[in-house]
């Protein structure tokens, strides 16, 4: 057995994407030297949402990537078997730029070490934000977010989903799930 | 899909499905060699042994450098300089390597079975990088990835494979896949290097090629195995170069968008002539590019831990 809570709804995630958006926008006064790199899956498709909002602020947008971390994966050699690797698309040069990483939920941070240590790979940004619509604590290596939609107090027996129209075809939710007791 | 072979022997073994999976994960390991930082870390500390028994550049050092480039930690043994010239049994000396504690064996023997003797012997995953006369499955999966690359797809494609096919491995290996992936193949050469009963793999035979070429998207010419024609199959090379040799002439009746593949190394003037080598139907060196990208993809999902096996 296992209950779900709804947190966010279509529109509380809308309205915490226009407001990361502002966020980025005062911390960086303006979007000179900005680009967002969005984490696959979800993170690509908050990172288009936040894109979009900056376009209706500012009248611009910024350079927009998608970042596989798979290949960067810590646990590689613990799991069964290897976890499918999806392409890196990132057009531009992020050497000298302030690179904004974006990911749906912010956990034990080992993904978001996984992508600093892909950024670095692919070039020297002169600096790396983060933006994640869920923060729901628990952090095993020390990293923090800059722009958060939401912090969740969770237990660790809990999942937290994100659900976005553009990749689960579903309507945006959030929803936190009890894993059952085994 | 998930992937659960613990080696790469054959592509008659492998589903249409993981085929695909292969191709698909080759996509994105394509990228890596494109960057200024040409690596990942995904196999840092894995050991990889290549065991090269017969000449290779192309194949050994795309190897190479998909291990290098996936952080993995490599060694090379030539036959020549290694204890197998003191008497000692392959195998035996796969398992002395073995016991050193490395993951991967990558394998090329003048003998068809050898990967496979090794597989079943030993703990490390075996990859066959050729064996023999019998298979060279990353050649066929890095032909069948250059082929959806220009195409979008391999279904329903005419597929021609020219040459010596008795003596290849690259042959076998692209029938197994090429067909499995619903191509229609059609091998076309001289009677006296093509296997009889080979129909039964689900192919097509032709022996005149002008009657083949109009109808084909894709040419597959082999290499015409100079080192393998003792036994006088062909009258002369002058003459295979004319009959089946593939020049600007051959090709006015072909589709204008057909594409000419080849394995390499190719001898220029017998299987195809220097000016159609360079020319823009030619694919041949986005084969070499893309084979660094399907090795890399193979050695990534082999060295998964494999379930109960």
């Amino acid at each position: 057995m296992s209950e779900s809570t709804q947190i966010l709804d279509k529109d509380n995630i809308r309205r915490a994407v226009l407001r990361i958006a502002h966020e980025i926008l005062e911390k960086n006064k303006g979007t000179e030297g900005l680009c967002l790199l969005g984490i696959r899956t979800r993170g690509a498709v908050l990172a288009e949402r936040i894109n979009a909002a900056i376009k209706e602020i500012e009248g611009q947008t910024l350079p927009l990537g998608i970042l596989d971390i798979t290949l960067y994966r810590d646990d590689l050699t613990l799991i069964s078997s290897q976890p499918v690797v999806k392409e890196t698309l990132i057009d531009f040069d992020i050497a000298q730029k302030k690179v904004i990483l974006v990911d749906d939920v912010l956990f034990t941070g080992r993904t978001i070490r996984a992508a600093l240590d892909a950024v670095a790979d692919l070039g020297r940004p002169s600096g790396i934000q983060l933006a994640v619509l869920v923060d729901r604590g628990h952090r095993e290596l020390p990293i923090r977010a800059d722009y958060v939609g939401k912090n969740i107090p969770t237990s660790l027996n809990q999942n937290v989903k994100v659900i976005l129209k553009e990749s689960d075809e579903q309507a945006d939710k959030v929803i936190i799930v009890n894993r059952s007791e085994a | 899909m998930e992937w659960t072979r613990r080696d790469l022997i054959d592509l008659q073994d492998l589903s249409k499905e993981e085929i695909e999976l292969v191709l698909e994960t080759a996509k994105s390991f394509r990228e890596v060699s494109t960057r200024d930082v040409k690596k990942v870390p995904a196999l840092r500390g894995k050991t990889i042994v290549m065991l090269f028994f017969e000449p290779s550049t192309r194949t050994r050092i795309s190897f190479e450098l998909a291990a290098k480039r996936l952080s993995a930690d490599t060694i090379n043994i030539a036959a020549s300089s290694s204890s197998l010239s003191k008497g000692e049994s392959i195998l035996d000396m796969a398992k002395n390597v073995e016991a050193m504690n490395i993951d991967m064996i990558v394998v090329r023997h003048k003998s068809s079975g050898v990967p496979k003797i090794l597989a079943e012997g030993l703990k490390s995953s075996i990859v066959n990088a050729g064996d023999g006369c019998r298979s060279h499955p990353t050649q066929a999966l890095l032909d069948m990835f250059t082929i959806k690359e220009k195409f979008g797809r391999i279904e329903g494609l005419n597929i021609a494979i020219v040459g010596d096919i008795l003596h290849s491995r690259v042959a076998r290996s692209n029938i197994w896949g090429l067909t499995t992936m619903g191509a229609n193949v059609t091998l076309c050469g001289p009677s006296t290097l093509m296997p009889p009963g080979i129909e039964r793999l689900g192919v097509t035979v032709s022996y005149n090629l002008d009657e083949v070429i109009p109808k084909m998207d894709v040419l597959m010419l082999l290499r015409l195995q100079k080192e393998r024609q003792e036994d006088k199959f062909l009258p002369s090379i002058r003459e295979y170069a004319k009959v089946f040799g593939v020049n600007r002439e051959k090709l006015k009746k072909a589709k204008k968008d057909i594409l000419i593949m080849h394995p390499g190394p190719t001898n220029r003037g017998v299987e195809l002539s220097a000016d159609i080598a360079d020319s823009e139907y030619s694919v041949i060196l986005d084969q070499v590019t893309n084979g660094v990208a399907i090795r890399m993809a193979i050695l990534y999902l082999l060295s998964g831990k494999k379930g109960a096996e």
